[in-house]
């Protein structure tokens, strides 16, 4: 019995039923294994299970959702569980379309298969990307089930409403249920069926922003939630990886266990053979137990060849950057408006700054991990992932075999951040199955070898500056960045074209294309090569928008002060919501006012200007539109900090945010990914990075990396915007503001401008000693 | 062979004996709701209870509890219902959830020292708990919950 089997049959016992069909849980039999939550009325435990199939009488109007006999509504989620409670909120939509009753819905995270489309959970997109096709797939299913339950009742349908699981004509009624099981539906809708279909307005919605409990929650208040390094199979041995010395490049020369041979356990190693490239010079070690395969690999003597890379530096990578900057072909341009070259020629002034920032690692709690076999001519993969259509096609070209012939299975993920959007780890996971004639092996990464090859947030490189008429009137605007291309280097067909027509990584310059009128724009995204050579850059949780606000809301407020004004006025003189920045139904709809309004109501909120604050305190403030400008959320943060001028360290007392992200659709959801989110970037201003040193980067655990923890959290006072606008996302905007609002919260506290990220207490003390009068 | 009591069960398990608890608990002993996270005792997710102390099972070597009485998150309660995984629920702390075992399991032991946890009592106790999803706000709350309901019950019983 594996391990979810065994959970399973325990909840049974103490549910008082006997064996299930969960029993079949793992065992392969090419069963639909499906990993979901499911509430109990009489307990309120969840635990895994199977899905309802449809098959079982069960009605099924789209791939989305299906209604049982038993009126249990099941809907499928394609999106990774993360700990946004994603499919909660994805649930909420198609139950308040169908008017489903709530109690009687479960969710399912499915495993991969074709019919789900596009498999990717990042960018603060689930809700803005699933809200269409499922208030579509929820009113397939009412417009049904009123259909059959007319017919049941004898009326028309005109005659009736759905109302919390029931269809109802006057003073008599019909659960969907007895619809599902009485009439036995099987029509089912085509996409362009769906989108004919007439959707509920705003008033009428019953679910949708109101107060829920996360399915996901009560199962990990007890131990039963199962992660993807929970998975367990009958005969399965451990692996863990033998890193190279650089990412890219190495090569194994010889390799010596006798040592490892000496640790109770070890079975062997492999040199991996990947003909995907991902894990060039990897050797596994294989041993009986994990804490042997720790420990067999400690002792396991490899030689490589090291990669070009084994000497570079975060400087090397910093300066390469800087001279892509400084010349001015190379790159693409996200914006490269009409007459941007000639307000710089003929201004009469320009004020220009550069500012960096350094390398960050996920530090996602579960190290990287998964378990891989070949079952009936299937390979498996079973762990937690964020990008499954990304990365099932280069485990299908590392095994050499057809994507068709590999299934990734789900599991809840012990947190993402962008992490797990790179499947890197579970291709040698397969690999040594396939060594192994296809048995079950589950390797895990200690958290030195998860952070040494982290895929970590590019330190970056970007100036900014500005053309000024004689009146000092904002002529143009140029903004170049430099940093390693994720996208670039695993999703190229993913980047998107820039204004010249070249390629670009977009979660490497959005945030950049602000929507501040000033003037005609030069965006400029340059892919810092040298990057991109020494390490895997990765997404780290709102990609770029978590740097490129650091820059331009920093520089907004070192030009305001330069220029005698507010810099909350100034901001708000710029957001004029004209041309493009006008914004677009019914993603954007209504542009920079909403953020003028974010930023108007946050000044409310925070008294800034106003409040009387002690000596070296003081607010900072910047504001985004989120994530991306085609997705915009908008935000406005404050924060309050004091700054020690004996030791240099920077304080932050309190973080105000207000947020305009449309509906709200799970708003204690969206309230802790909101409060998530600003901690993320508080911890990276002020409390964590790393940086590359010979190679690769410098910290490989807690004894030198140092993420915020509970004893460095603020006051928060996070507010949403009443609206019913479509839903943007909420992931990731909660980061975006907060760097920028302290540096600038800094420099209004003691004069001192920063434009490196972290701010370290050095270099507080040095910007405070420069200032003494000489 | 090394033997000692599980959630109130006399186990016993075969492994070398500088083996961390963590590994034995999850591998041989099927308790996967203590987690893996630094294996250096820094970041607090493999946090059980020896003989009714928090403890970091990733650096304690099974030989050292030879005995002892040991309490994961599977035992704390038989329903799940401990007054702090209530108010974990109530308060909606987890988000990613892996880091959670261990908070409960320290927040549960916090609350023997102090009934009454005053911010810079929980910091002081709960700093070594690492929630990379930042849940720290709700953390607070919920212990603050927790010991409010457990000394209620206190006073009624």
């Amino acid at each position: 019995m594996g391990k979810l089997e065994r959970i399973a049959a325990r909840q049974d016992r103490a549910a008082g039923r006997g064996p299930t069909r969960r029993g079949v849980l793992l065992t392969g039999l090419g069963s639909a294994f499906m990993f979901g939550f499911a509430r109990e009325a009489s307990a309120a435990q969840t635990y895994p299970q199977n899905a309802s199939l449809p098959g079982n009488g069960a009605f099924e109007p789209t791939v989305w959702c299906s209604v049982g006999p038993d009126g249990v509504v099941n809907v499928n989620i394609i999106r990774a569980e993360m700990g946004q409670h994603v499919g909660t909120a994805l649930a909420r939509i198609i139950a308040d379309e169908m008017e489903a009753d709530w109690d009687k819905v479960r969710i399912t995270y499915v495993d991969t298969d074709p019919k789900w489309g596009l498999m990717v959970t990042g960018g603060s997109w689930s809700v803005w990307m699933t809200w269409d096709v499922f208030r579509q797939a929820g009113a397939a299913a009412r417009t049904v089930l009123v259909e059959e339950g007319a017919k049941l009742l004898g009326t028309s349908p005109a005659n009736c409403i759905a109302r919390n699981g029931r269809v109802i004509a006057g003073s008599r009624s019909v659960s969907f249920g007895d619809i599902v099981s009485h009439a036995r539906p099987t029509r089912s809708f085509s996409p362009d069926e769906m989108a004919k279909l007439p959707l509920k307005p705003a008033s009428e919605r019953r679910l949708i922003g109101k107060d829920v409990k996360a399915l996901d929650i009560p199962a990990k208040t007890d131990g039963t939630a199962i992660y993807g390094i929970d998975a367990k199979l009958e005969g399965m041995v451990y692996a863990r990886p033998k890193l190279p010395p650089t990412r890219y490049g190495s090569k194994v020369v010889s390799v010596d266990d006798s040592e490892a041979k000496k640790i109770k356990g070890y079975i062997r190693y492999i040199v991996l053979n990947d003909p995907s490239d991902t894990v060039p010079g990897w050797v596994a070690v294989l041993a009986s137990t994990y804490p042997a395969a720790i420990r067999a690999t400690d002792a396991l003597k490899v030689t490589w060849t090291p990669g070009k890379t084994a000497n570079v530096s975060e400087k090397d990578i910093i300066e390469h950057g800087r001279k892509q900057i400084a010349e001015k072909t190379g790159g693409s341009c996200v914006f490269n408006d009409d007459g941007v070259d000639e307000a710089f020629a003929s201004a009469k002034h320009v004020f220009e700054r550069t500012y960096t920032c350094a390398s960050v690692l996920h530090y996602q709690l579960e190290p990287m991990n998964a378990l891989a076999r070949q079952q009936d001519g299937k390979w498996e993969i079973h762990c937690g992932n964020q990008w499954q259509s990304l990365f099932l096609p280069v485990i299908a070209k590392a095994l050499q075999v057809k994507e068709t012939d590999v299934v990734m299975r789900s599991y809840l993920l012990g947190g993402g951040f962008g992490r797990r959007l790179n499947g890197d780890y579970a291709v040698p996971a397969a690999l040594i199955s396939k060594e192994l004639g296809g048995k079950p092996v589950k390797l895990i990464l200690t958290r030195s070898d998860d952070m040494q090859f982290d895929s970590f947030r590019s330190p970056s490189i970007q100036t900014v500056r500005v053309a000024m008429d004689d009146q000092k009137a904002l002529k143009g605007w140029q903004h170049h960045a430099s940093a390693g291309w994720p996208t670039g280097v695993m999703a190229s067909a993913f980047m998107e074209k820039g204004a010249d027509g070249k390629p670009y990584d977009q979660f490497a310059i959005a945030g950049a294309d602000h929507w501040y009128d000033v003037g005609p724009m030069r965006v400029r995204a340059l892919d810092n090569d040298l990057a991109d050579a020494t390490f895997r850059p990765g997404w780290l949780r709102s990609v770029s928008s978590g740097w490129t606000p650091w820059a331009h809301e920093a520089f907004l407020d070192e030009l305001a002060h330069e220029l005698g004004h507010d810099p909350v006025e100034f901001r708000i003189s710029l957001l004029t919501a004209k041309g493009r920045n006008a914004g677009k139904a019914p993603d954007s709809v209504g542009g920079a006012t909403r953020q003028a309004n974010v930023l108007k109501r946050l000044v409310e909120k925070c008294g800034y200007g106003k409040a009387q604050l002690p000596k070296d305190t003081a607010i900072g403030i910047a504001t985004t539109f989120g994530q991306e400008r085609a997705m915009p959320t908008w935000t406005a943060g404050a924060v309050q900090v004091h700054v020690d001028r004996k030791t240099g360290v920077v304080t932050c007392q309190k973080i105000w945010l207000v947020l305009d992200a449309g509906t709200i659709v799970d708003p204690d959801g969206a309230m802790a990914q909101t409060e998530g989110g600003a901690l993320w970037g508080l911890s990276m201003a002020l409390f964590e990075n790393t940086e590359i040193e010979n190679g690769n980067v410098r910290d490989r655990n807690l004894n030198t990396y140092t993420p915020l923890r509970i004893t460095d959290i603020p006051e928060m006072d996070i507010e949403f915007v009443d609206s019913t606008e479509k839903p943007m996302g909420l992931g990731e905007p909660g980061v975006t503001t907060i760097g920028a609002a302290i540096a600038n919260g800094v420099f209004n506290a003691v004069g001192v401008r920063l434009r490196h990220q972290p701010i370290r207490p050095a270099d507080v003390l040095k910007g405070l000693s420069e200032k003494k009068p000489a | 062979m090394i033997k000692f009591k599980l959630n109130g069960r006399d186990v016993s398990v075969d492994v070398p004996e500088d083996t961390p608890l963590l590994w034995a608990l999850r591998d041989e002993l099927d308790q996967t709701g203590t987690k893996f996270g630094c294996g250096v005792g820094q970041c607090g997710a493999c946090t059980v209870h020896v003989g009714g102390r928090a403890t970091r099972s990733c650096i304690t070597p099974i030989s050292s509890i030879e005995g002892a009485e040991i309490t994961t998150i599977e035992g704390l309660h038989p329903e799940g219902e401990h007054p702090v995984q209530q108010a974990w629920r109530d308060i909606q702390v987890p988000q990613c959830g892996y880091c959670q075992s261990g908070q409960i399991m320290q927040a549960a032991s916090l609350l023997k020292d102090y009934p009454d946890p005053t911010d810079e009592e929980i910091d002081g106790v709960m700093g070594g708990s690492l929630c990379r999803c930042m849940t720290y706000v709700r953390i607070r709350k919920a212990i603050k919950k927790a010991a409010a309901a457990m000394r209620e019950e206190k006073s009624n019983g």
